[in-house]
């Protein structure tokens, strides 16, 4: 069973008709124990970063989440999911994450059009498992305002360009965060589902 | 790099989709969620779903159908047409929308942004604005128009773009009421006055009728998107066709759908 952790996220069930079509067991929930016996956690996040942390903070699942990141099992953070990782963003005039990994998220700079909104190329540096047979600079479903750095390039599973390079999916072990939405991104997007669901030894047994 | 959007809108009256020339709806295009299917394999970038049914079931209807697209077709949706609170944005929001576009609601009550801001963020919060040129200005102007079109607000159009912004929308949809359903091309003078004036991506909206006009609303007009309706509707073009002429002429395009 993949843990889909309700706090709140505007895009829940947006996740969970995805996790349906590709046909995998999964329960929604806000309960923090539920982490403890989760084969595999979803963490879906769209909006801001202040309201991710209060969420999941009113909600019990701060120490929970990070506990479990750590514990090294499967892990996936949709767009907020993969940006609360790092030390801190500064979205809200700065705002404390879970800190796992080091480094700020940033704003794009003003010259861009924000937020980045639309499908953009992203390009993998390595082997990334839940992206098996998603082809190289495939496209995908962005729309964000703050991205996460590539300073650490052990973690560094793919990149994506807009103004600058920055850390599209997020790859260390059984930890993985993809910046774009897979929900949102046809089916590649839903190749990402099937892809995290089989990793995490969940049949799956719908369609792409 | 980031692609440039083409997005199908599909207006829906009473479950059906109608198509629209100059804001008044004819013609029966069809079964909304077909259609969203047909669009979704052959290269939407987008799906916008307009409710114009004018009976109190609209949002009932409305619902089903994002219900019923959101769980097979995995692109992003947007929805408008008579929401008038936040509660309204939720349940369309819940069926399965990714974004709700506003357009004479927040012109009445311009808070409407912020509240749906604050309370989903800004990236679903869209405005739509309805633009008629003002007749011999120089340097041209445009004031917003409201009711599809039939009432002045006597509010300039950069302005309240600016405004929007500002309040919290995340993305522009700018419609020429001049170009709608004149198949004349898109008011590229009103995208390139916009699209230098706002943040955050700006649609183009309004007045295609061949593949050149979308490629002078993101050229010349500086547009992030395109919005239409009929050319889709009726097959002038397929959206592959639409994506191959632009991928060619140098529009970065998302062509790897199929």
């Amino acid at each position: 069973m993949l843990a889909v952790l309700d706090y709140g996220a505007g895009n829940l069930r947006s996740v969970t008709r995805a996790l349906a079509h590709v046909g995998c067991d999964f329960e929604v929930t806000s309960d923090p124990a539920a982490t403890a016996d989760a084969r595999g956690v979803i963490l879906p996040g769209v909006g801001a970063a202040a309201d991710t942390m209060a969420g999941l903070g009113s909600r019990g699942l701060l120490e929970p989440v990070k506990e479990y990141v750590s514990s090294g099992r499967p892990y996936l953070g949709i767009c907020m999911g993969l940006q609360i990782l790092f030390e801190r963003s500064e979205e809200d005039d700065g705002t404390p994450c879970l800190n796992l990994y080091d480094g700020a998220i940033r704003r794009f700079s003003d010259g861009l059009h924000v937020p980045h909104m639309g499908w953009n190329q992203v390009h993998q540096n390595r082997e990334v498992p839940i992206l098996q047979g998603v082809p190289q600079d495939a496209n995908f479903y962005f729309v964000h305002s703050y991205f996460a750095p590539t300073d650490n390039r052990r973690v560094v599973g793919a990149t994506t360009g807009y103004g600058v390079e920055f850390l599209s999916v997020l790859h260390d072990g059984n930890i993985f965060g993809t910046q774009f939405h897979p929900e949102k991104s046809g089916a590649p997007g839903l190749r990402i589902y099937a892809n995290f669901a089989s990793l995490c030894g969940e049949a799956v047994k719908g369609g792409i | 790099m980031l692609t440039r959007r083409i997005i199908p809108c599909l207006d829906v009256k009473d479950g059906r989709n109608m198509r629209g020339v100059k804001f008044s709806a004819d013609k029966d295009a069809g079964d909304p969620v077909e259609l969203a299917d047909y669009y979704n394999r052959t290269g939407a970038d987008e799906l916008v779903f307009y409710d114009i049914t004018a009976s109190a079931e609209r949002r009932g209807i409305m619902r089903r159908v994002l219900e019923e697209v959101a769980s097979q077709v995995f692109i992003p949706l947007t929805v408008g047409g008579g929401l008038r609170n936040t509660d309204d944005m939720f349940e369309m929001l819940r069926a399965g929308a990714d974004k709700v576009s506003l357009n004479t609601a927040a012109v009445d009550h311009p808070n409407l942004i912020s509240e749906g801001a604050e309370r989903f963020g800004s990236q679903c919060i869209v405005l739509s604005i309805d633009a008629l040129r003002v007749p011999d200005s120089s340097p041209a102007r445009w004031e917003v128009w409201t009711h599809g079109g039939r009432r002045n607000t006597g509010k300039d159009m950069l302005e309240w773009s600016q405004l929007g912004v500002e309040l919290g929308a995340g993305e522009i949809v700018m419609n020429s009421i001049d170009a709608d359903g004149t198949r004349d091309g898109y008011d590229l003078e009103l995208l390139h006055t916009v699209t230098n004036a706002v943040s955050v991506p700006v649609v183009a909206s309004g007045g295609a009728g061949n593949l050149e006009h979308f490629y002078e609303a993101f050229s010349e007009g500086g547009a992030h998107a395109v919005l239409a309706a009929s050319i889709f509707h009726y097959k002038d073009f397929t959206i592959g066709q639409a994506k191959a002429y632009l991928d060619e002429k140098g529009i970065p395009m998302r062509t790897d759908y199929e």
